[in-house]
């Protein structure tokens, strides 16, 4: 499936705020999910990342603002008439019945017949990769089947938008890995706007078009997972994906079109409209740079940029990776960096002089 | 249990506990009128007397309709209880739920004394309904503690996807909710019934002319000559107790399996 530049919007939220009792859970919540989007809410525990998924399924009322499902608002809709179902943590699996019961408890009100509802139960567990698993008791599953389950349940009622919350976390890392491949090639296949709740980065930036980043309410960031990563708007949201190396630095001038900086360790640059972040300021001007974006140069490398030099401080070996703490003249942290093992490559050792290759354009501004 | 005086301990125990109910089979096919050793003979007379004796068969039709209307009653009325105090939050809730669970503690004595006044008072004859009335006061505590931890077991989000996929509020509690605490609902008709069945103080009080099987049993003992009568239909009551227990305990044991959930032991 293909998706044209007119998406229309699936999902509108318009400064949604939600009080339980004094506890101001979410803070003016505004954004559009598109029709056929896979987008996730990501944050920390508690930061209302939930509460806003249970808001489309209707299991939350807002105290303010509207929810709007492909165009209507969803005031006074109650959830079991919602076009949304949900994929539950704990899967909700109906422990007294057999898987078939389960996927098929949807269509109790179908007007469809009995044959019928049976190809479509049948379908929707060949979806999932549980073919021939009708008969079994649901509660004798296993977890990553009783997920598949929960799948097939949800989605044979065709909702316009299927909510998943942390539906992965209670599965260990290997099949959470290949529930996510399964889960986005899903998604492509039946075309239905997924919104996942998930406090994984890894897990948001691998399956998602688009990433809404939540903190105390409050979306601190909407994006797709690139510009997430490589701009993120703030401090705070640099360091909850992924890591970020934090320096200190001097704005020399800005003129709106270049913004020129003097940065602890890597001295003068200048920078791009699009690399500068307005609107943290805390702490005064900082530089953020991923680990990823430096490198050891080794003997005859050269840097296709910048070079700068510094000592390492500390080394972790995990194997297909090494990250070094090299620490830069005139830089208060050192600096953390990864390199990708490969066969003729040294690791260095701690106390080691390094050569480092660097360039202005990974550097992000904010101040 | 190294020690082999706590093993002399528990076994001593268990004697005490159970040899007296071990006796009632003894003297219930005992062929004297005497309740004392030696032992005189095999009869099963006794079980023709029983069996013969028109009070004994009224008074325990009497209990029966008692204990089954009671404990229907409570564990309906624990349902709600059990439900509200689980799910939803309502201001004096913890009023409330005390107020409910007071008479498991309250002296049964002082619950009919009270009850008793009161319908006098305000002129209702008594009767089995009265009675009925008054076992549910003491049923329900049991009930809603029971039935209260199945509640709190059941999943809040296999309500909520119920819901989700379309059903009624009313729906989801036939479909989802019912089915899953029904072997907490078979525990709680169980214990009410048995509470109900051989309860004394209230049944005496508030029975006016009509004699339940407990009323009955304690005034057959003035007669001597009654008393083997009254080991047989002990007898019988243990056997079908033991009948009950072995029942509800199987449809216990098969909820459990049919949900997956882990047995931890006793039907309570």
């Amino acid at each position: 499936m293909t998706f044209s530049a007119e998406k229309t919007n699936m999902i509108e939220f318009r400064d949604v705020h939600k009080y339980y009792g004094d506890y101001h859970a979410l803070r003016g919540i505004n954004a559009t999910i598109k029709a056929g989007e896979f987008f996730s809410l990501l944050g920390p525990s508690g930061c209302g990342k939930t509460t806003l998924l249970r808001t489309i399924a209707g299991f939350e009322d807002i105290s303010s603002g509207a929810v709007l499902i492909d165009g209507k608002d969803m005031a006074n809709v109650p959830a079991n008439i919602r076009p949304t179902n949900m994929v539950f943590q704990s899967y909700a699996i109906f422990p007294h019945l057999t898987v078939e019961e389960n996927v098929g408890f949807g269509l109790r009100k179908d007007p469809r017949s009995k044959d019928e509802k049976a190809r479509a139960v049948a379908e929707a567990l060949e979806m999932v990769g549980l073919k021939g698993y009708g008969k079994r008791a649901a509660h004798a599953l296993s977890g990553g089947q009783r997920q598949r389950v929960a799948l097939a349940r949800a989605l044979i009622l065709k909702p316009k938008v299927l909510l998943l919350d942390e539906p992965l976390s209670a599965l260990d890392k290997k099949m959470r890995e290949q529930m996510q491949v399964e889960l986005i090639k899903l998604q492509r296949q039946v075309g239905i706007t997924f919104i996942l709740v998930t406090h994984d980065q890894e897990e948001a930036l691998v399956m998602s078009d688009r990433i809404a980043v939540m903190f105390e309410g409050q979306i601190a960031q909407l994006a797709d997972p690139e510009t997430l990563y490589r701009r993120p708007a703030s401090k705070k949201v640099a360091d909850f994906i992924g890591t970020m190396n934090f320096l200190p630095a001097q704005v020399i001038s800005d003129s709106g079109a270049t913004v020129e900086i003097d940065a602890a360790g890597f001295g003068r640059m200048s920078l791009s409209p699009d690399q500068v972040m307005r609107g943290d300021s805390e702490g005064g001007p900082t530089i953020g740079l991923r680990p990823e974006t430096l490198t050891i140069l080794f003997d005859g490398q050269t840097a296709s940029d910048r070079e700068v030099f510094g000592t390492v401080e500390e080394v972790v070996y995990y194997g297909d990776m090494t990250y070094y703490d090299v620490s830069l003249p005139g830089a208060p942290e050192p600096m953390r960096l990864s390199m990708r093992n490969v066969p003729g490559r040294p690791v260095l050792d701690r106390g080691a002089q390094a050569r480092l290759g660097w360039s202005p354009g990974a550097v992000v501004l904010f101040r | 249990m190294k020690n082999p005086s706590l093993k002399l301990y528990a076994v001593a125990y268990l004697i005490f506990l159970y040899a007296p109910i071990a006796l009632l089979p003894l003297f219930a096919f005992n062929d004297s009128k005497v309740i004392a050793f030696p032992l005189a003979g095999f009869t099963t007379n006794w079980f023709a007397e029983m069996w013969a004796d028109q009070q004994l068969f009224k008074a325990f039709g009497n209990s029966l309709l008692i204990a089954v209307c009671a404990s229907l009653l409570a564990t309906t009325l624990g349902i709600f209880a059990a439900r509200a105090s689980t799910r939803y939050k309502f201001p004096g809730k913890a009023g409330i739920l005390g107020l409910i669970m007071l008479p498991m503690v309250l002296p049964e004595m002082i619950v009919s004394m009270a009850l008793l006044v009161v319908l006098i008072a305000i002129g209702v004859p008594l009767s089995i309904f009265t009675i009925i009335l008054g076992h549910v006061l003491i049923c329900t505590p049991f009930a809603v503690a029971i039935l209260t931890s199945a509640f709190q077991s059941l999943d809040r989000s296999l309500e909520e996807a119920a819901y989700d996929l379309g059903e009624t509020a009313a729906s989801t509690f036939r479909l989802i909710i019912l089915p899953l605490v029904m072997p907490g609902i078979i525990s709680s008709l169980l214990i009410c019934f048995t509470i109900s069945l051989d309860e004394f103080i209230i049944a005496y009080f508030l029975g006016g002319n009509q004699t339940v099987l407990s009323v009955y049993i304690f005034g057959q003992f003035r007669f001597p000559a009654k008393v083997p009568a009254v080991m047989a239909l002990g007898f019988v009551l243990v056997c079908i107790s033991i009948c009950l227990l072995t029942i509800a305990e199987y449809f216990r044991r098969r909820g459990i399996a049919r949900t997956g959930g882990k047995d931890t032991g006793g039907f309570l």
